[in-house]
C-alpha cells in the first residue's frame, strides 16, 4: 500500500466519522463503558487473587499441644514436626512465653499469672511455616495426627472463601463485558453501516472504474478501529486515574488491604482494553461490510 | 472481442431476463442495443461487467471466460470496461474534473500522471471550460460529458453506456451521440442501449435487437424497428 493511499484511507475514515458525529460519539462512549466495566473487573480480580495469595504465603500452623504435655515431649514433637517434608521452619512458643505475651497484650500493670492462682493455663505452641501453602492442608492433618497434638489451625477457611468470591467475580464480570460488549459492537456495526450507506454513490463509482475490494473496505476498517481505540483510550484513562486515586484512599484509610501498585499489571489492564476496543471495532465493520458492501 | 455463447440469466423464481443470447462483438465495433424496456438490455450489461453471472452459458471478454474470474480479479476487469448511466452518477460534492480524477485515484494512480489524463478526457468530450464547475452548475448534457469523460480517462477498450440519452433532449442527445462515436473511432468498442430509434436510424450501426430476453434480430447496418 502505498503512503498516499494510507493518507487517503485515513483521510476518508476521519470524514466519514465526521459526517454521523454523533453516532460516533455514542459508539466510542459505548466501547469506552463496556471496556471500563472490563478493565475494572480485571484491576478487581487481580486485587482480590493478590489478598488470597498474600494470604496463603503468610499463612502457617498454629499446632497447640495437649496442655499436660511434659516439656521434654513437647520438644521432641517439635523435633517430629521439623523433619515432615516441606515444612521450613518451626517456632516454639513454651506455655510461659505464651502468657508473658498474652499479659502484654492485656497491659503491663495486669497481673494475669496473679489472677489465675498462679496456674498458666496456656498451652505449648509450635508455629509451623510451610514451603507450598498448597500443601498445608495434608501437613496440617499429618501434624494434627502427632500422639501430643490437641489441636491445629491454619487460615485456610478465610483463603478458600476468597478464592471463591474470585470464581463468582469472574462469572460476573464475564457475564456483564459480554452484554455491554456487544451493545458497543452492536453501535459501531450501525455507525459503519451509516458510513457505508452515506457513501454508497462514491463506492458504486469505485466498483464500476475497478477499484479493489480492499481499496473500499480500509476506510470503513479504519473508522472501526479508531472508534474501538477511542473507546480504549477514554476507558483506559478514566480507569488508571480512578485506580490511582482509590489506591490512595486505601492507602491513608485501610492500610492492611494489599492492593496492587504494580504497573506492569496495571498496563497490562490497559493493553487489554486496547486490544478489547480494537477487537470491537474490526469485528463490528466486519460484520457490517459482510452485509452492506458486498463487492 | 466480446461473445455469448447460449447465455441465460433467470433471476428467481423465474424471470427469464436473458434466454439463450448468443453474439459477438469484435473489437472496435459500434453497437447499439435496443428493445422494450424489459427486453434484457441492463441485465445483458450487468453480465458484462461481472455485476451478476449467467445462469447458463459463458461470456468471454479477450478470450477469457468472466464467469470464470476470482473476486480479486474483478476489479481489474472493470477497468478495461468505462461505463455510463441515464443518470451521469456524478458525486455532487466535487467538480467535474475531480470526478474524472477520482476513477484514477482509486486505482492509486500517481498524481502527476492524473493530471493530464483528466485534462485530456475532458478535451475529448469538449467540456475544458468546464473542469471546475460542480455538477449542479451543469446542464443534463454537460453533466453527461463530465460522466464520459470519467469513463474514458483510464483508456478503456470498451465503453458500455445504458441508456445515455435518456434523460437528454435529442440535440443534446445527437451531440452525446457524436462523443461516442468519434471515441469509437479512436479503437475503443462502444456498446450503447438505447431507446432513441431516430439516432438509431439515422447512424446505421449495427443493431443487437433484445425481446422478452430473447436474440430477435443482429443487422450489421440497422435501424431501430420498434416505435419507441
Amino acid at each position: 500500500m502505498k503512503l498516499r493511499t494510507l493518507g487517503y484511507f485515513v483521510r476518508q475514515a476521519w470524514y466519514s466519522m465526521w459526517r454521523n458525529a454523533w453516532l460516533s460519539l455514542a459508539a466510542m462512549a459505548s466501547v469506552a463503558v463496556s471496556l471500563f466495566i472490563l478493565g475494572a473487573f480485571l484491576l478487581l480480580a487481580f486485587n482480590v487473587e493478590n489478598i488470597a495469595r498474600t494470604l496463603q504465603s503468610n499463612v502457617e500452623i498454629a499446632v497447640f499441644l495437649k496442655v499436660e504435655t511434659p516439656r521434654q515431649k513437647a520438644i521432641a514433637t517439635g523435633e517430629a514436626i521439623r523433619k515432615l517434608p516441606g515444612v521450613t521452619a518451626v517456632d516454639f512458643i513454651p506455655k510461659e512465653e505464651g502468657l508473658r505475651i498474652l499479659s502484654q497484650q492485656l497491659g503491663n500493670e495486669h497481673d494475669l499469672l496473679g489472677a489465675l492462682g498462679g496456674v498458666n493455663p496456656l498451652p505449648d505452641l509450635f508455629r509451623v511455616r510451610v514451603s507450598d501453602p498448597a500443601e498445608i492442608q495434608t501437613l496440617a492433618a499429618a501434624i494434627a495426627s502427632l500422639p501430643e497434638v490437641e489441636k491445629v489451625n491454619y487460615g485456610q477457611a478465610v483463603v478458600e472463601r476468597l478464592l471463591q468470591v474470585i470464581r463468582w467475580l469472574r462469572w460476573l464480570g464475564a457475564g456483564l463485558i459480554l452484554m455491554l460488549g456487544l451493545g458497543a459492537l452492536f453501535l459501531v456495526i450501525l455507525t459503519i453501516r451509516l458510513a457505508i450507506y452515506s457513501r454508497r454513490r462514491e463506492i458504486s463509482i469505485m466498483k464500476y472504474v475497478g477499484a479493489t475490494d480492499w481499496f473500499i473496505r480500509w476506510p470503513f476498517l479504519l473508522e472501526g478501529l479508531f472508534l474501538g481505540l477511542a473507546g480504549a483510550g477514554i476507558a483506559g484513562f478514566f480507569l488508571y486515574a480512578g485506580y490511582n486515586f482509590l489506591v490512595q484512599q486505601v492507602r491513608l484509610a485501610l492500610v492492611f488491604v494489599p492492593l496492587v501498585t504494580d504497573a506492569s499489571l496495571i498496563q497490562m489492564s490497559i493493553w487489554g482494553l486496547v486490544a478489547g476496543g480494537a477487537f470491537i471495532g474490526i469485528a463490528g465493520t466486519y460484520f457490517s461490510m459482510r452485509r452492506f458492501l458486498r463487492v | 472481442m466480446i461473445q455469448f455463447f447460449n447465455v441465460s440469466k433467470i433471476y428467481s423464481p423465474n424471470i427469464i431476463a436473458l434466454d439463450d443470447v448468443s453474439i459477438k462483438i469484435d473489437k472496435g465495433e459500434f453497437v447499439f442495443l435496443v428493445g422494450p424496456s424489459g427486453a434484457g438490455k441492463t441485465t445483458f450489461i450487468r453480465l458484462l461487467l461481472r455485476e451478476e453471472l449467467p445462469s447458463r452459458g459463458q461470456i468471454l471478454i479477450g478470450g477469457r471466460s468472466i464467469s470464470r474470474l476470482r473476486p480479486r480479479e474483478i476489479p481489474f476487469l472493470r477497468r478495461n470496461i468505462g461505463v455510463v448511466f441515464q443518470d451521469f452518477r456524478l458525486l455532487p460534492d466535487r467538480t467535474v474534473a475531480e470526478n474524472v480524477a477520482f476513477a484514477l485515484e482509486v486505482l492509486e494512480m500517481p498524481r502527476r500522471e492524473i493530471k493530464p489524463r483528466v485534462e485530456k478526457a475532458l478535451a475529448r468530450v469538449g467540456l475544458t471550460a468546464r473542469a471546475h464547475f460542480f455538477p449542479h452548475q451543469l446542464s443534463g448534457g454537460e453533466q453527461q460529458r463530465a460522466a464520459i469523460a470519467r469513463a474514458i480517462v483510464n483508456n478503456p477498450h470498451i465503453l458500455v453506456a445504458d441508456e445515455p440519452t435518456g434523460n437528454l433532449d435529442p440535440a443534446i442527445a445527437r451531440e452525446i451521440m457524436n462523443i461516442f462515436l468519434e471515441i469509437n473511432r479512436m479503437g475503443t468498442t462502444v456498446i450503447i442501449a438505447t431507446h432513441a430509434w431516430n439516432i438509431v436510424n439515422s447512424l446505421r450501426k449495427r443493431v443487437i435487437a433484445l425481446e422478452r430476453g430473447r436474440l430477435v434480430r443482429d443487422d450489421r447496418e440497422g435501424v431501430y424497428g420498434y416505435e419507441a
